[in-house]
């Protein structure tokens, strides 16, 4: 067993894993934070992304014991809970119904602010090749590519 | 599934992490992109896990005698891989964004996969791999380091420190293609060439058990590259289907590396 020291969303967390405890099983079954979802468990549907120390990963292939010491950002973290105010992203995904189930948008929403970072004004092309980390079975994509599109271009 | 029991170590030097790779129960972490889906589902069950990512020293890019050297914990995203042009074309083919953000240039190259496009890259760049062990260090060439699928020449103890990935001299045009079914999915064929004038260098991966180096007609380079492979197919392609994409593929590759080397 392994203590760990991890930030959550801006809350500090000391607990106590065993090494093999996936990041998403800690986020989710340990502290609560069920906003991050688990789809595959193997690194393919991307719903699982997280912020650790500020890059985006897949929290199913990351140990929770690994991120000793870091600062987590799930999509919990994005809006600002109390006032209840969605991000631009969110509420592009909102306009353009790029969710209809909504199991693979925390991931998403995740990854799209990290990449939107990165590469400022990206094409639809660009969009969609970064999409291609992530499963959505419901949209068929053309909205989530247009949401984030327009975010990146306004 | 959930990973089976395992102890984790996790050094902050060298000289403590070596001396844990003697026994072959033990596995290496570095961006955990291959090995944490493996351990995911069992299909691997090492008693122990040596996480490299504290290790002081390994993540550093350095150029070093016309050539970039990149250090074991180098994530696939890193900026200054984008310095080497063949790494920024192969690069963007590679998982995916968020994978890219956390999988390792070595940790790829180690773990050898056939359809993986940075074994095939450092294979046409006639690159190499720096280990070292708890007693010594060598060099492997990267033409000898690939043996088969998910099997390198690394001995027991042997940790990979460092990649070497010459960069294509002054003259040289350099191209990458793949065919995924899905963009940053597994390549069903890739060919990567070099080129300069009549000289050519051409390496296929994905239809073959490694990455490998074809001595192609450079009049005829697809056609004389597929006359050489035996694709063994597979659910989403026929080997007939394969032989066809590496006809296509390599001219493509050598095409690019042509006008490249042109302009």
């Amino acid at each position: 067993m392994n203590e760990i020291r991890v930030t959550v969303n801006g809350r500090a967390y000391r607990e106590v894993v065993e090494p093999r405890l996936l990041l998403t099983d800690f986020l989710r079954g340990r502290i609560g934070s069920t906003g991050t979802h688990v789809g595959c468990e193997h690194g393919v549907c991307g719903a699982c992304t997280v912020r650790l120390d500020g890059v985006s990963v897949r929290g199913c292939l990351l140990l929770a014991v690994q991120a000793d010491g870091s600062e987590i950002v799930t999509v919990e973290g994005l809006a600002s809970p109390g006032e209840g105010t969605l991000t631009p992203l969110q509420e592009a995904f909102r306009r353009h119904h790029a969710l209809q189930c909504g199991f693979c948008t925390p991931g998403i929403l995740v990854a799209a602010e990290h990449f939107l970072e990165l590469h400022p004004g990206p094409t639809k092309r660009e969009i969609a090749e970064m999409l291609s980390g992530h499963l959505c079975r419901c949209t068929g994509y053309a909205p989530i590519v247009d949401a984030i599109h327009e975010v990146a271009h306004a | 599934m959930k990973p089976a029991p395992f102890r984790y170590l996790r050094p902050e030097t060298l000289e403590e992490a070596l001396p844990a790779l003697g026994d072959d129960e033990t596995k290496v972490l570095a961006g955990g992109q291959s090995l944490l889906p493996a351990l995911n589902m069992r299909l691997v069950r090492p008693a122990t896990l040596l996480d490299l990512n504290r290790v002081r020293g390994l993540d550093v890019v350095s150029g070093e005698n016309g050539a970039l050297v990149v250090g074991a914990t180098v994530r696939q995203a890193d900026p200054r891989l984008l310095e080497h042009p063949l790494l920024r074309e192969a690069l963007p083919h590679v998982g995916h964004f968020v994978t890219r953000n956390r999988g390792t240039v070595c940790g790829s190259i180690a773990h050898a996969d056939a359809s993986a496009e940075l074994p095939l890259c450092l294979v046409l760049l006639d690159g190499s791999v720096r280990v070292r062990s708890a007693g010594s260090e060598r060099e492997i060439a990267a033409r000898d380091f690939f043996v088969t699928h998910f099997t390198t020449a690394l001995e027991p103890g042997e940790l990979v420190v460092e990649t070497v990935w010459p960069l294509p001299e002054k003259g040289w045009g350099h191209a990458f293609c793949e065919l995924a079914q899905r963009h940053g999915d597994y390549a069903l064929c890739m060919a990567a060439a070099l080129a300069r004038g009549d000289e050519l260098r051409v390496a296929v991966g994905s239809v073959v058990d490694r990455p490998t180096v074809l001595e192609v007609d450079p009049d005829r380079p697809g056609e004389s590259a597929a006359a050489q492979v035996e694709p063994w197919g597979n659910v989403h392609a026929p080997p007939e289907y394969l032989r066809q994409l590496v006809r296509i593929l390599v001219d493509e590759a050598v095409g690019h590396a042509r006008q490249r080397a042109a302009a």
